[in-house]
């Protein structure tokens, strides 16, 4: 649903980063999503095709999207789980006091650029 | 071709410029309040009675995120606040770059208190820090003590959650309690009111915070 914005501050992080270390042609950038990150990629994949032709700096740049698995802890017995398989209740316990530890993120991890 | 490594959220660059306008809100003492909620639960009209009853203490002012239409923005002009209405262009949510527009859109006159009406959704507008001082959510009764089930983030970012529409929930099943411990378990610190604009219910309550913290905003 937010792809696009995410897209449009994506483009200018990346582009301050270019002006900063004097680059001049990202061609790939490399981001680590979580599984429940709420992010589609079928449709942020297209959201960038379509906006990095207006950045010089990314017009060519290709996306990788790495999935980062979601992971739940449950305070009642101390483990953890999948998320996406068990949701909110702890499937060792069927305890309810859980909360996510990692999979909400959308991180840029690195980028390659020409020399 | 060489590979750098970033490690930076996408939204970095919008975190780094809300915090820049928030400092500058903080030097000139206004108090920037960002106001959310699903379309319907009540923001315009929980702004028309706050400006109302507040606008002799203190100097406020509106701006209105809407993807169309200047409807709202006309509502609280009509009450007597200034008002700027803000068109995201068909974005789901306002972001920092957005917020420092709308605000250039309230010309130079001082502000202690300036709300950002943002759009109507639960979702997006959690996601992106607008530079506000404050975040404030709308539950109103009408949608439900679920919510904070179905949209954890917005609860878990918000420092205030108010329960809108009281003066219906004899018609509804919304369990304030039920609703307030799931909204807890996310935010442990999360103030609640319960309001009517209707009535007025629970309006004191809400505005002596609001008072409370434009005061501790300009030290």
């Amino acid at each position: 649903m937010h792809e696009m914005g995410i897209i449009l501050h994506l483009a200018k992080s990346l582009e301050e980063t270019a002006a900063e270390q004097d680059i001049k042609k990202i061609t790939r950038v490399t981001l680590e999503v979580g599984e429940v990150s709420g992010i589609m990629t079928d449709y942020f994949v297209d959201c960038w095709n379509y906006f990095k032709k207006r950045h010089p700096v990314l017009d060519t740049a290709e996306l990788v999207l790495e999935t980062i698995p979601a992971v739940t802890w449950c305070d009642a017995c101390k483990r953890t789980y999948p998320t996406v398989q068990y949701g909110r209740t702890c499937p060792y316990c069927g305890s309810g006091e859980t909360w996510l530890l990692k999979g909400s993120e959308c991180v840029i991890k690195e980028i390659e650029v020409e020399d | 071709m060489k590979i750098i490594e970033l490690k930076e959220t996408v939204t970095a660059s919008n975190d780094r410029d809300a915090e820049v306008l928030r400092g500058e809100l903080k030097q000139k003492g206004t108090l920037l309040i960002n106001l959310m909620a699903s379309p319907g639960a009540g923001k315009t009209t929980l702004l028309e009675r706050t400006i109302r009853d507040m606008k002799d203490e203190l100097r406020i002012a509106v701006m209105e995120a809407d993807v169309d239409s200047d409807v709202d923005a006309v509502r609280i002009e009509k009450i007597g606040a200034k008002a700027v209405q803000a068109h995201t262009d068909g974005m789901c949510h306002m972001d920092a770059g957005m917020t420092r527009r709308a605000l250039e859109g309230l010309g130079d006159e001082p502000f202690d208190l300036v709300f950002l009406e943002n759009v109507g959704n639960l979702i997006c507008p959690a996601e992106f820090d607008t530079g506000a001082g404050r975040c404030v959510m709308l539950l109103s009764v009408p949608e439900g003590d679920d919510k904070p089930l179905k949209y954890p983030l917005m609860f878990s970012k918000s420092d205030v959650l108010i329960i809108t529409k009281t003066d219906v929930a004899p018609y509804f099943d919304f369990d304030v309690d039920a609703c307030v411990s799931r909204a807890r378990k996310l935010n442990p610190t999360i103030r609640v009111f319960a309001v009517s604009a209707k009535t007025g219910e629970g309006f004191e309550a809400w505005e002596e915070w609001v008072s409370e913290q434009v005061e501790t905003w300009k030290y």
